[in-house]
């Protein structure tokens, strides 16, 4: 299997070339021979299936597995939505946009991010381990992936948090830091990065993208 | 095996509709959300986020329509075609359940509060403004609907009704509260939500009959 590296804000998902991968233009996407897949949610369960992994990633026992789906499910609406926009109020929209985002706004949307996290503790976490229980799964990769994002806006969501912050311990163990570090490698360094992007990238699409997140 | 259902709410629906249709065992245990019966200390107790559907089987309490319907499909006996175990088959089906909810669930269901939730519990005028947003989303999710997943297929992830479209219809039901089908001016999606609706038999209307009511209480007043 091999990975393409594309880069999303100069725009090369709207090429002719990823549009035929994925129709919906937007990463991550897979080509499997003939067979196209969209959301990363779908991917992962598949390529888990295709090679088979190890079963704890996506447990064959169909209550475990459902443990996994439950979070799958919640978390697209009840983490994504927040870490993401955080991110973009943040980073993208003050320092690319140069779009002054007023303090009301980032305000609700950190209330919404701490009522998210505090979720995953209580409910998602517990006394678990891991989400799923006493491995890891999908389920932590999905969580811990979007935690780290507004991380990479310079907000450290751990502090305070000794419950997240040993589950991420854990993740990172079972992960291994190498490669934990090198997936976050990019969104980590989000700050320095955005300073040298062309901010007319996102001029085309600047009132959108403020209706959406303010 | 009991399910805590208010049927008013969409995930619920799709629910139901499975339970029903394939006639796997079950008990119905009602919540009003208009009641506030889902914040009681009860309630809370058994799902923490204070949402339904909650399913609860033999002691093993399951939130999240997504995972409610994949495990009811996977742990009965039901028609394979629901959830496929071919894994690309199988993939699609999570595809549309991953894409469906910041996409279809997000759109339709904001029409709805718009225009019945907030007004009612406000007591306020519709804001037409948020609404014509909410609709010009929706419209965007609509023709994604048709072009992306559907295209020249049956049913959105195939040539067989899957979970994925009982998760979709009922929440392009949901908007038909308020009168509004919007639907209307999508022949192919039109096509598509009858033959989801010949594939469930009787069990769609059922699920449907308290949005059904709604819509007919409101027609009334005016």
């Amino acid at each position: 299997m091999k990975l393409r590296c594309l880069c999303v804000l100069p725009g090369e998902h709207f090429g002719e070339e990823f549009g035929k991968i994925n129709l919906m233009r937007k990463v991550p996407a897979l080509r499997d021979g003939d067979f196209y897949l969209a959301e990363s949610i779908a991917i992962m369960i598949y390529l888990a299936e295709k090679f088979e992994t190890p079963d704890f990633w996506y447990p064959t026992d169909i209550r475990q597995r459902a443990r996994v789906n439950e979070y799958l499910s919640w978390q697209h609406q009840g983490i994504r939505t927040h870490s993401s926009k955080v991110f973009w109020l943040r980073v993208m929209i003050p320092m690319v946009m140069g779009v002054e985002v007023p303090k009301e706004k980032m305000d609700a949307a950190l209330e919404d991010l701490n009522s998210s996290l505090k979720l995953i503790e209580e409910k998602f976490l517990d006394d678990r381990p891991f989400i799923a229980g006493d491995q890891v799964s999908l389920a932590d990769i999905v969580a811990i992936v979007e935690i780290m994002q507004p991380v990479g806006s310079g907000l450290d969501v751990f502090q305070g948090r000794l419950k997240l912050s040993a589950w991420r311990d854990r993740v990172q163990a079972a992960i291994g830091k190498e490669l934990f570090d090198e997936a976050h490698q990019a969104i980590l360094g989000a700050q320095e990065n955005v300073k040298l992007l062309d901010p007319t990238v996102l001029q085309a699409s600047k009132s959108k993208i403020l209706r959406y997140f303010m | 095996m009991v399910v805590y259902l208010d049927l008013l709410s969409q995930p619920c629906r799709a629910v139901y509709i499975l339970l029903t249709c394939t006639k796997i065992p079950h008990k119905v245990h009602a919540v009003a959300l208009r009641k506030g019966e889902h914040r009681t200390p009860e309630f809370t107790n058994m799902n923490l986020m204070q949402k339904v559907p909650v399913l609860v089987d033999s002691g093993f309490i399951l939130t999240e329509s997504d995972a409610i319907l994949k495990y009811l499909a996977t742990q009965y006996d039901v028609p394979e075609h629901w959830y496929p175990r071919q894994p690309q088959q199988r993939a699609r089906v999570d595809e549309y359940t991953a894409w469906h909810h910041t996409n279809t669930r997000a759109h339709a269901a904001k029409v709805f509060i718009l225009e019945v939730l907030l007004p009612r519990h406000m007591g306020s005028a519709v804001d037409k403004v948020a609404l014509n947003n909410a609709l010009s989303n929706l419209k965007n999710t609509l023709d994604k609907l048709e072009t992306m997943f559907l295209r020249r297929q049956p049913f959105l992830c195939g040539d067989d009704i899957t979970v994925a479209d009982l998760l979709a219809i009922c929440e392009l039901m949901q908007p038909l509260g308020a009168g509004r089908d919007i639907l209307k001016d999508h022949p192919q999606l039109q096509r598509w939500r009858s033959r989801v609706q010949s594939a469930v038999g009787k069990s769609f209307d059922e699920a449907h009959a308290v949005l059904y009511a709604l819509r007919d209480r409101r027609q009334a007043k005016m």
